[in-house]
């Protein structure tokens, strides 16, 4: 009986708390003319987003991600940076004015956060290459740093048309993952695919956002390239797919091993690299024709 | 030659002995009723001879090889245990193991000594019956059946009768006797003396694990042994209708 | 004889049956072709290299599931034992996760079903001290909650430790287990194990009909009890382990068949061991033909479906023993 009062009572205190955070919280949101002095990334691309962008000084904290060399394709330059558990309760003890989130970030996390009266800007991942120059934008306005933004974006159109210009012959490719999974042309990754020249067999299967693809159909579809996903450590039932030696009895088709690094993840000028990558692997099979 | 030798047959629950130094003899020919009161170390005392317990002391039968064993005696727990619904005639024909070569189906003697133990005990028309679904005394008898079918020359048999009709229990002291007439052996504990005096040629008295008398039931079912062993007073007389034996009062 | 012959042909249909269903939308008569002559075509390499080795995995895990619960049903005399049920296909699912999470079966491949046969063993080990010589009912199933929960939750923590992100979904794997993209290697990794440990269960027979009547009966009868147990032991940790460490734990296969199997061979325990390995092949296949029809873009794990069928039977086995003991 006496467990339920206390609870209560914690619980109205509780409110009241959020309901003041909200009341205060929320000019301060709103006033974003300035350029934040100290930002914290909670994502892991918005990590890599804002060290391309960010002034230096500007960045308080990174994702603990962005330290990780297998998924941040900016993990040296991010080591100069501390990292934080991307909780509310530790992003807010770093008092910064303005936290980058995805939109996929913990929803309950962000909501603390804006209770509390911090800034946060949300990043939708990247779905295309289109996606990316967005992005960018959307990063440079938010860190204050627009004109950065719209050099480098300029680059990266520059860049990404050099690198896809129309192949003569475009093989057929697939991408595929632990667990049969497979990603199609309405990706990110699809559309590095299509990019670097190839044409992606999930299409033909009917799966334009991705799914699952048994191995009898990926065989049967005999693409030309299978480009498998990264090799994570230690080991899996799941991954055993990627080894079957049916893909090996696949005589015409060329398993090109674990391609899709942390390049491939987040939607960054950093993209290229994996293009470029996908674009020299499509030259080596014409070569060898 | 005789079918079964135990010497000094001692075993030990703890330090306390449950069957205490017996020596006997079985010869050919014989129906043997095993009595004593409960605990006296009736079914210890059969088991140890079989070697299904460690025992101390010498057991013909305990030192055969199990094979050989089992062509050699019979055995019938006292607890009635059939595991699977099988048939009264697949259950008679399980006696058949010893004799069966490896991997061998039932060969035609096979099945004549299922039938003859079928034919024994009465049970023909129980043959094709579920064996689970029978009573307790008509488990009984299909199970003193199915250690008939094993045809060794010595049956031993723990408290077969028990649970059976008179009939039944007559009759199949009846059956014991006669297959003593035919050579083999029986070993039988009891708790019906007035049958042992009747049927066994022999009569085996154990108390608190020792065999305090071995000898024709005359001899061993005194007045002296019975108030001793068991603690009770009895009418035994031979009549016209051969020996009558039965309990009158206890005496403690 | 006859039932000997018609499970003969019902496996052998499914058999078929099972090379001739999967994702890939192919006819029949084209897919055996491309079975019988390898043409190099991608078909024969689906059939080949992924069907053919799926439906002799899951006739050979059904038969020796099936054969060891026959087996143990007959050496316990009681109807609830099984591999799954008394956390025997658990125990090996840990040892095959804790050697492939050690990297052990990297180095050595027979690492894996050794590991499984070795942690089989101890459960199997254990059940028999837990439950006694004559395994009652109610012993048997709490000792095999005991040791079914214990291995889970150790599979559990050996996955949830890994490095890698991907292991902890392993975990419904190897509880529900799954034939989906099986290799030969995995057919040549199991074979072995397999074939002698239904070796070892079949030469049962004679001793399980023995103890119909009971341990001392048995004995009487000549069966070396503890060279039975021994054998049992051995025979039900190869073949379950091996069946675990490539397919994951498979349940209520060896409760299900020889259930509806005992009224066909009139109870006899030896009949029913062969008849079980062949039932066992029969419902496994099935099962496996059935998770691929109905769900095909899902990988519906063969345990879902076995518990689906075998769950309401045990309680149903459960009541009745429950009755007789009344």
């Amino acid at each position: 009986m006496r467990g339920c009062v206390r609870l209560s009572r914690i619980i109205s205190l509780l409110a009241a708390l959020v309901l003041t955070g909200a009341a205060t919280g929320g000019p301060v949101g709103a006033a974003a003319g300035t350029a934040p002095k100290r930002v914290v990334s909670i994502n892991l691309c918005t990590d890599q987003l804002a060290l391309l962008l960010a002034a230096p000084g500007q960045i308080v904290s990174l994702s603990h991600l962005s330290h990780d060399p297998d998924s941040s394709s900016m993990a040296e330059a991010a080591q100069a940076y501390p990292t934080n558990g991307s909780g509310a309760e530790e992003v807010y003890l770093l008092s910064p004015d303005l936290v980058l989130a995805g939109t996929f970030t913990a929803s309950a996390t962000v909501r603390m956060l804006r209770d509390l009266g911090i800034r946060v800007e949300l990043f939708a991942p990247a779905r295309s290459l289109e996606d990316i120059p967005e992005r960018m934008a959307q990063m440079g306005a938010a860190l204050g740093r627009a004109p950065e933004a719209e050099a480098q974006i300029a680059r990266f159109h520059a860049d990404l048309a050099r690198l896809s210009a129309p192949p003569a012959r475009r093989p057929r490719a697939a991408l595929y993952y632990v667990n049969g999974y497979t990603t199609g042309d309405r990706t990110l990754a699809g559309d590095i695919l299509r990019a670097a020249g190839f044409d992606n067999v999930a299409t033909e299967a009917g799966l334009e956002q991705g799914g699952t693809l048994a191995l009898e159909q990926l065989i049967l579809l005999a693409p030309e390239v299978i480009v498998s996903g990264r090799d994570y450590p230690g080991q899996a039932r799941a991954e055993e797919v990627l080894t079957h030696p049916a893909l090996h009895a696949l005589t015409g088709t060329r398993i090109a091993g674990t391609l899709t690094d942390r390049d491939w993840i987040c939607g960054t000028p950093l993209v290229l690299s994996a293009v470029q990558k996908m674009r020299d692997l499509r030259l080596s099979l014409e070569v060898k024709k | 030659m005789s079918l079964m030798t135990l010497r000094d047959l001692t075993v030990l629950r703890g330090e306390c002995p449950v069957v205490d130094h017996v020596s006997l003899r079985v010869e050919r020919g014989e129906c043997i009723g095993l009595i004593g009161p409960n605990g006296a170390g009736k079914t210890t005392l059969l088991r140890a001879a079989l070697g299904l317990l460690p025992a101390s002391g010498d057991s013909t039968l305990a030192a055969q090889p199990a094979p050989e064993r089992a062509r050699t005696a019979a055995w019938m727990p006292q607890a009635r245990e059939i595991a699977w619904p099988v048939t009264v005639e697949r259950l008679i024909a399980l006696g058949r193991i010893p004799h069966l070569p490896r991997g061998a189906r039932l060969r035609p003697q096979d099945r004549a000594a299922t039938d003859a133990a079928i034919a024994r005990m009465g049970l023909e028309s129980y043959r094709s019956r579920i064996a689970t679904h029978l009573s307790g005394g008509e488990q009984g008898r299909v199970l003193i059946a199915r250690a008939l079918a094993q045809e060794t020359p010595l049956l031993i048999a723990d408290e077969p009768i028990a649970g059976l009709d008179p009939a039944h229990q007559i009759a199949t002291m009846q059956v014991f006797e006669d297959l003593a007439h035919e050579g083999c052996s029986v070993i039988v504990s009891l708790h019906d003396l007035g049958l042992a005096a009747r049927h066994c040629t022999r009569l085996l008295m154990m108390e608190r694990g020792r065999l305090v008398a071995d000898g024709p039931p005359s001899e061993v079912l005194t007045p002296e042994n019975v108030d001793r062993v068991f603690g009770i007073s009895a009418f035994y007389e031979t009549t016209a209708q051969g020996p009558v034996f039965q309990p009158m009062a206890v005496t403690r | 004889m006859r039932l000997a012959l018609g499970l003969i042909a019902l496996v052998a249909l499914l058999f078929v049956l099972s090379l001739i269903s999967g994702q890939a939308p192919v006819g029949a008569s084209q897919s055996l072709r491309a079975l019988i002559t390898d043409d190099g075509t991608p078909l024969s390499v689906v059939m080949r290299e992924i069907r053919l080795p799926r439906a002799l995995l899951a006739a050979m895990i059904g038969a020796v599931l099936g054969l060891s619960g026959a087996a143990m049903q007959g050496y316990l005399r009681n109807p609830l034992a099984e591999p799954g049920l008394i956390g025997v296909s658990g125990a090996s699912a840990l040892g095959a996760v804790l050697a492939i999470q050690t990297g052990l079966s990297l180095m050595i491949p027979l690492a894996l079903p050794l590991a499984a046969l070795g942690m089989a063993v101890l459960a199997v080990l254990l059940i028999l001290a837990l439950a006694g010589p004559r395994g009652t009912s109610i012993t048997l199933i709490l000792a095999g909650i005991a040791i079914s929960a214990l291995a889970g939750a150790l599979t559990s923590l050996a996955l949830n430790l890994s490095p890698n992100p991907f292991a902890a979904a392993d975990i419904v794997f190897w509880m529900m287990g799954s034939l989906a993209d099986r290799s030969f290697t995995h057919v040549w990794l199991a074979a072995p194990f397999m074939a002698v440990g239904a070796a070892l269960l079949l030469s049962l027979g004679r001793g399980l009909d023995a103890l119909t009547l009971g341990e001392d009966a048995a004995q009487a009868l000549g069966v070396n009890l503890s060279g039975l147990r021994l054998r049992l032991i051995l025979g039900t940790a190869a073949c379950v382990g091996a069946a675990t460490a490539v397919a994951g734990a498979i349940g209520f296969v060896g409760l299900v068949v020889p259930h509806l199997l005992r009224p066909a061979v009139g109870a006899r325990p030896s009949s029913l061991l062969w008849a079980s390995a062949l039932g066992g092949a029969a419902m496994v296949l099935a099962a496996d033909i059935a998770v691929r029809e109905l769900l095909p873009a899902r990988d519906l794990k063969l345990g879902v479906l076995m518990a689906l069928v075998g769950a309401p039977l045990f309680l149903h086995l459960i009541y009745k023993t429950r009755k007789e003991m009344a």
